[in-house]
């Protein structure tokens, strides 16, 4: 419809469209092949780690974005990934079967995720209430069941794709890695298509917007934000998994030390998108690792304290939230209760 | 262009709501290519019958019918959906769009056409550009919807219907956010969709309109369906009182106004809104004690700025505001409210009233700190529920309670709630911003009785108002505003609607 444009191809637009992206990721890659060049093994070290730490992230916010987009605010991730964590490990320390012991907390998540749904789409509690009834019973249940002692029969190790995996640098990197954080970004990518190029995600994007424009077409509210709640949890629970069947191998009370919330940050810094809350983990995980291994290589020569080190992507999260806080926009109807006349 | 070939037909429809009968034993029918106008006040159960037809509600008894081409057919309605699947569009009254879609999502949302797992949004924008050719309603099928003007909306949620086969479309109140402009093109749009094939029925309550536009009209009153009549068998007056249920003034009677000292003086005032633009410049003028001066002008021409400025709520580039003698600064409301001002909002729920609050505490929330309300720092109850007792008996508004929360109300109860607690303090200046918008018949006449009783009391009044009849039978002067300027003032008795009319469009009159 507009003529006025000229100059007009698909590749023009994505790059308009981008270009702050395109620019800084260029930028980034720069920086990290100077890094490589100088020192390789830091490098790879510190990339391994953001991948690793970032995991746990995006699913996280991946979890809180499918529950906000059809309008339900999750602020119980936290406890989704508690629950869930301690749940598969005990699994792999009753059974020891892998695959059993993830998918046991996929549906801890799931069941968490239904718990919440029920509260804020049937019950239609506050949505933040909600959230923090699961985080409480999380932090409730898994420090009255655990007991020290218990060890997980062997943890999930890393799949190395042939060929590809010896590209130097990102054959490491990418290639390297257990399957759960293969399955975080492909499902970055899946979520990223369902929401913004299927049915399934434009009603829930309508859910989240304008609820009761979707009921006068037909679109049945309370399903699709039970679904999307539902399977957002399962996504925390598969995060919770990670952490003891992937990252750590053992659980301890209080483990996910605020991941649930650093998960949010992503997703709001992401602007409720799956591959802005990727970037976003991404940003976050960096800087944690690089905080690690500046404390790990200069720690004996210059005495700042290592938690000094580890204020540094917290900060770096608040600065960058309010920044980017005022100019994104959540959904709609986010956290509103949806009543059917 | 109308047969006898009946659309659509329902037979005793009757919906209870707790205490309420919304509607009793309703009969109505749509004929095939006719626009079915019904009237009736808020309130009297027009709106409950099409969530009814539309399968929002569920009725407690009545039946349904359904022309399928051979005859008419009984049908069960209890969903959006079967409506939909009848052949049933709704344009609602507060649209059913998703601001931050494009055209295409929003009319496509619910019955999304695919390829594979994706969204075919190519197909959808050839078939949109196809409906918006075949009935004349142009739409760009990218656009976001929250960009658009509201007229373009309204066109969008007309293609919504279409593009689901719709051959009934209900359109609730389509003309209360519409411009003059805007509503004449919705009546053409209307008339080439029965030329169609497409039965409409049109819900409203104002009589001009009905007047101009329908082939039937059914009017209801308290649930009740009270006649059906043509446009040719009628006339305002008997449409009102068909409506209200007695005789109606539609006239405002009002003597020659005696027209005392200066109150409110405005000079040069420039006003720059939040994106940079300027939407008022140099805009001057006087409203004298006892007199009506009308501000006519098409929505977004400025007014809106300009009271808000005037009122203390928005900050002014440059200019003076000089009330009863008494220069005001800007952004104060308190000030404007002691020295006293009375201002009755464009948006009642958003800068009239506090609509979780109750009736009595709406009434003191410009006095609340004064005595008799407050005593040191306590507030005194009794006087606030003795103040609302009494506001409530003297301006009729129809409350169980003092206590009910004021988002409990209809609207022109709400509006009498405003009116009742700005037009109770000693004031000197009414500024009333679009007072009637929303309102039906008999709440319109009360509030017009009660500005100009203002008036005749000697007290100034700015009114502000996109409707033209407001305008020429309420003011003793018109100034009409244009792109944020004024370019007229004129003698209401000595100009006409047309002339109004072009003024309000920018274009300046032949005579002068």
């Amino acid at each position: 419809m507009q003529k006025s444009m000229t100059t007009y191809s698909p590749w023009n637009r994505f790059f308009n469209r981008n270009r702050g992206i395109l620019i800084g990721g260029l930028a980034v890659f720069v920086i990290v092949l100077f890094f490589y060049i100088w020192i390789p093994m830091e490098t790879v070290a510190v990339l391994n780690a953001t991948v690793r730490i970032s995991t746990p992230l995006v699913l996280g916010a991946l979890c809180g974005l499918m529950g906000e987009r059809a309008a339900v605010i999750n602020i119980g991730i936290e406890g989704q990934m508690l629950m869930s964590a301690f749940i598969a490990f005990l699994f792999n320390v009753w059974t020891g079967n892998l695959p059993l012991s993830i998918l046991a907390g996929v549906l801890t998540g799931a069941l968490l995720g239904l718990l919440l749904a029920f509260m804020a789409v049937t019950l239609k509690i506050d949505q933040i209430i909600g959230g923090t009834v699961i985080n409480i019973l999380a932090v409730g249940l898994t420090g009255y069941f655990y007991s020290t002692g218990l060890t997980a029969k062997g943890g999930l190790g890393p799949i190395i794709i042939p060929v590809l995996s010896d590209i130097p640098l990102i054959g490491p990197v990418l290639f390297k890695n257990p399957p759960i954080t293969y399955a975080a970004i492909i499902l970055v990518f899946v979520i990223h298509y369902v929401l913004f190029y299927t049915r399934w995600g434009l009603r829930t994007r309508a859910v989240g917007e304008h609820p009761r424009a979707a009921d006068t077409v037909g679109i049945n509210v309370y399903k699709m934000r039970y679904v999307n709640v539902i399977l957002g949890g399962s996504l925390a629970g598969l995060a919770g998994a990670f952490l003891t069947l992937e990252a750590i191998g053992s659980f301890e009370r209080l483990m996910t030390n605020g991941r649930g919330f650093i998960a949010l940050a992503c997703m709001i810094f992401g602007r409720w998108t799956p591959l802005g809350s990727w970037g976003a983990a991404l940003f976050f995980a960096l800087f944690t690792a690089l905080a690690t291994q500046i404390s790990f290589m200069f720690g004996e020569t210059v005495n700042i304290p290592h938690q000094v080190w580890g204020i540094l992507p917290y900060l770096f999260t608040i600065l960058v939230l309010a920044g980017v806080g005022k100019r994104v926009r959540s959904p709609a109807a986010d956290g509103v209760p949806y009543t059917k006349e | 262009m109308t047969n006898d070939a009946i659309a659509l037909e329902v037979r005793n429809i009757t919906k209870r709501f707790p205490g309420v009968l919304a509607n009793d034993r309703v009969n109505f029918d749509l004929r095939k290519g006719e626009i079915h106008a019904l009237l009736g006040e808020n309130g009297a159960g027009k709106t409950t019958l099409m969530n009814i037809i539309y399968g929002l509600y569920t009725p407690n008894e009545g039946e349904f019918f359904i022309s399928n081409g051979e005859g008419l057919q009984q049908v069960q309605i209890r969903s959006p959906h079967d409506a939909i699947r009848a052949g049933i569009g709704m344009v609602h009254q507060h649209f059913m769009l998703v601001p931050v879609f494009s055209v295409a999502e929003n009319i496509i949302l619910g019955q999304e056409i695919t390829r594979g797992p994706s969204l075919d949004l190519r197909t959808a924008r050839q078939k949109i550009t196809q409906l918006s050719e075949e009935y004349g309603l142009e739409v760009d099928p990218d656009a976001i919807v929250e960009d658009l003007p509201v007229g373009v909306q309204q066109r969008v949620e007309i293609i919504k219907a279409l593009y689901r086969n719709a051959h009934i479309l209900v359109l609730d109140e389509p003309t209360a956010v519409l411009t003059p402009q805007e509503v004449e093109n919705l009546f053409r749009v209307m008339r080439q969709l029965t030329q169609r094939g497409v039965s409409i029925i049109f819900i409203t309550h104002k009589l001009k309109e009905v007047l101009a536009v329908a082939d039937r009209i059914t009017a209801m009153r308290r649930g009740q369906v009270v006649g059906t009549t043509t446009p040719a068998e009628s006339d305002e007056h008997k449409l009102a009182s068909m409506m209200v249920g007695r005789e109606v003034i539609l006239t405002v009677e009002k003597a020659p106004a005696k027209v005392g000292d200066v109150v409110l003086e405005v000079k040069d005032l420039n006003i720059v809104d939040e994106r940079g633009v300027e939407v008022v410049r140099q805009v001057g003028f006087q409203v004298c004690a006892g007199e009506i001066l009308g501000i006519a002008g098409v929505q977004g021409n400025g007014q809106t700025e300009l009271v808000e400025s005037l009122t203390g709520l928005r900050e002014r580039k440059s200019g003076q505001v000089v009330l009863g003698g008494k220069e005001i600064p800007e952004l104060n409301p308190r000030l404007n409210v002691e020295a006293g001002q009375a201002h009755i909002p464009e948006d009642r729920h958003k800068h009239g009233l506090v609509l979780a609050y109750s009736i009595a505490d709406n009434e003191v929330l410009c006095t609340y700190y004064q005595p008799p309300f407050a005593r040191g720092l306590q507030r005194d109850q009794k006087a606030v529920m003795n103040n609302a007792v009494k506001l409530i008996e003297r301006f009729d508004i129809r409350t169980p309670s003092p206590n009910l929360p004021a988002s409990n109300l209809s609207g022109g109860n709400q509006q009498k709630v405003i009116v009742a607690r700005e037009l109770s303090r000693p004031i000197k200046l009414l500024i009333a911003n679009q007072p009637t918008r929303g309102l039906d018949v008999g709440s319109i006449e009360y509030i017009h009785r009660q500005i100009v009783d203002m008036r005749d009391r000697g007290i100034a009044v700015l009114l502000v108002s996109a409707e033209l009849d407001e305008i020429t039978s309420l003011s003793d002067r018109i100034a009409v505003m244009y792109h944020g300027q004024i370019v007229a003032t004129v003698d209401p008795d000595k100009i006409t609607r047309a002339e109004l009319g072009l003024l309000m469009a920018g274009s300046s009159l032949p005579t002068q």
